[in-house]
């Protein structure tokens, strides 16, 4: 590994970490924004630069927010396991961040004076990518398991149960539907995923409509956004398993969360949206300009938002769920459904090259529509709520 | 009480039609109701740039204020039914006798502890002479419990500043006071 090599990572590290800081702090800002105005509400608008009366639509609330973060007494509670209390919040924010080592913010991008292109990636040609995302990303529950246990307090404890059971349970939809994604382009690597979209011209979406509904689904109950938060359900359990912290603490767990958002919504984007493809825009050669390596990243990051936007909006139409509801989703839904899509996908890739490309598309969208009704009036999500006796 | 008890009615939950059963058509409303707020006019009012419309000023409890007659005097006659008649007893009086030969009395001072107040308008009720009244001024702040207390000068020059835009009763209703 020559130098070039450590400084262009060390780069590109310090770009992503202040990019995904600076976003999650504007993405705390949207969501109640968002909040705000789906509630006929105008949401925070007064917060501009400080000292003096220029508002800027509240563009300066997440300085303030930061501020008064870093200001906060950081309480430790005297019952709490000291060095688990400590280590909890690092680990769900740095797990959060690990996962974009390998996740692609555009294609490549040359620069004058330097031979190759430069990829727009922490870690590229890693060709196991999906199976490190899925790893790293599964380490947030330590984060969340070891907050609620060395709090020592029952409501973080039942927090981090739920979440722990909820992230466990999900992750196999979650993991059904890659493989649906894996076995369609035949790569794990996730700059290949988008290119062979890219070339084809169609997203894995058009293909795998069934995949992209439990990816979908499972990444917001992975990412505990609503409906699925039962972890931190502030009605029933204060915070969850964040009761008990304050300061930069409470803060690295809520970066961690938004972040966690944001690798939902980004590989969602990545998997099944295409990437930085946009017909007619962003073209699908390995050799571009550097203008058109831009308009990739520009288009990346705009799907990524709408995603995200999306997200939020979500989270104010629906009510959370109710812990069996979750988890028969989970098992009697999510699980079935992604099985069925991977069988499908499977049949696909192996006679897919009989059929025209147009009868393949319309035969998976006519055959999840009837799996979905099937499920429908089946029912699994049915329970009959009356004492046993 | 058992399960199986007969008092025990118990009532089946309701069967959801295929929509519910399918879940995403009723996703599909959800997002268009919340949609459709994104968008929607805001019913919030930007406080200090925009004054909130008072529906009727005219009845509406806000700070207190003194009426003045025609010659410009205080109309207050230190009678003390508003005093009396205030049930967070925030009315503090003082009556001498008056100089002037239409009455006996005319408060020396008259203080209204405008923290105490709960703004219930029964000092309005009870007074005979139109003298004290509501106006529909609903931000009142005060850096200090000092400031917060109003006496008789204060509540005159909220009457000054209010009577165009609120006229007294007894002229409202054109009662001689």
């Amino acid at each position: 590994m020559t130098n070039a090599v450590v400084i262009e990572a060390l780069v590109k590290i310090g770009l992503l970490i202040f990019g995904l800081l600076t976003a999650a702090a504007y993405l705390v800002l949207l969501e109640r924004w968002v909040a705000a105005w789906v509630q006929d509400r105008r949401g925070p608008n007064r917060v501009g630069i400080p000292l003096t009366n220029i508002r800027l639509m509240g563009l300066g609330q997440p300085l303030a927010d930061g501020l008064k973060f870093i200001f906060k007494e950081e309480y430790t509670p005297r019952h709490v396991d000291k060095w688990l209390y400590s280590v909890a919040p690092i680990a769900i924010l740095a797990s959060a961040m690990a996962v974009f080592a390998v996740i692609p913010f555009g294609s490549v991008m040359p620069v004058a004076g330097v031979k190759n292109p430069i990829h727009l990636v922490v870690a590229p040609g890693f060709d196991v990518g999906i199976v490190y995302v899925f790893a790293v990303s599964s380490l947030a529950v330590y984060g969340v398991i070891l907050g609620g246990w060395a709090s020592n307090n029952k409501y973080s404890f039942l927090g981090a149960l739920r979440s722990t059971a909820q992230l466990i349970a999900y992750e196999i939809p979650l993991g059904l539907a890659i493989l649906g994604v894996a076995l369609a382009s035949g790569s794990l690597r996730l700059e290949t995923i988008i290119s062979q979209q890219a070339a084809s011209g169609e997203w894995n979406l058009l293909n795998q409509p069934l995949g992209f509904l439990v990816f979908f689904v499972a990444s917001l109950a992975e990412s505990a956004r609503l409906p699925f938060d039962l972890p931190e359900a502030e009605q029933e359990l204060i915070g969850g398993y964040h009761t008990e912290y304050s300061g930069m603490r409470l803060l690295m767990y809520l970066i961690g969360e938004f972040l966690h958002m944001v690798t939902a919504a980004a590989l969602i984007v990545v998997l099944f949206l295409g990437g930085w493809h946009l017909w007619g825009l962003t073209g699908h050669e390995e050799n571009i300009h550097w203008g058109t390596a831009l308009v990739r990243v520009v288009v990346f990051a705009a799907k990524v938002l709408a995603t995200i936007f999306f997200i939020m909006l979500i989270r104010w139409s629906w009510p959370r769920f109710r812990f069996d509801q979750l988890m028969a989703l989970a098992w009697k839904v999510m699980l079935p459904l992604g099985l069925v899509n991977l069988v499908m996908i499977a049949v696909m890739v192996e006679y897919g090259e009989h059929f025209h490309e147009i009868a393949l598309v319309l035969g998976v969208w006519f055959l999840s529509g009837i799996v979905i009704l099937v499920m429908a009036v089946t029912q699994p999500l049915e329970s009959d709520n009356r004492p046993r006796w | 009480m058992k399960p199986d008890d007969p008092h025990i009615k118990w009532i089946e939950e309701p069967r959801l039609g295929i929509a519910g059963r399918l879940y995403l058509p009723l996703v599909l409303q959800g997002l268009t109701t919340t949609a459709r707020h994104l968008v929607s006019p805001k019913l919030t009012v930007s406080f200090p740039e925009e004054r909130p419309k008072i529906a009727n000023p005219l009845i509406y409890r806000g700070v207190h204020r003194l009426n003045k007659d025609e010659q410009g005097r205080v109309k207050c006659v230190a009678c003390f039914l508003c005093a009396t008649a205030c049930p967070a007893h925030c009315i503090d009086i003082v009556g001498i006798e008056s100089p002037w030969p239409d009455r006996e009395k005319y408060p020396e001072s008259f203080v209204i502890d405008e923290l105490r107040c709960i703004f219930c308008g029964m000092c309005e009720e009870a007074c005979p002479v139109d003298a004290i009244e509501l106006t529909s001024l609903f931000d009142l702040t005060g850096r200090s419990r000092e400031e917060m207390i109003f006496d008789k000068e204060k509540l005159l020059s909220i009457y000054d500043q209010t009577k165009d835009a609120e006229p007294m009763r007894s002229v409202r209703e054109g009662i001689r006071g």
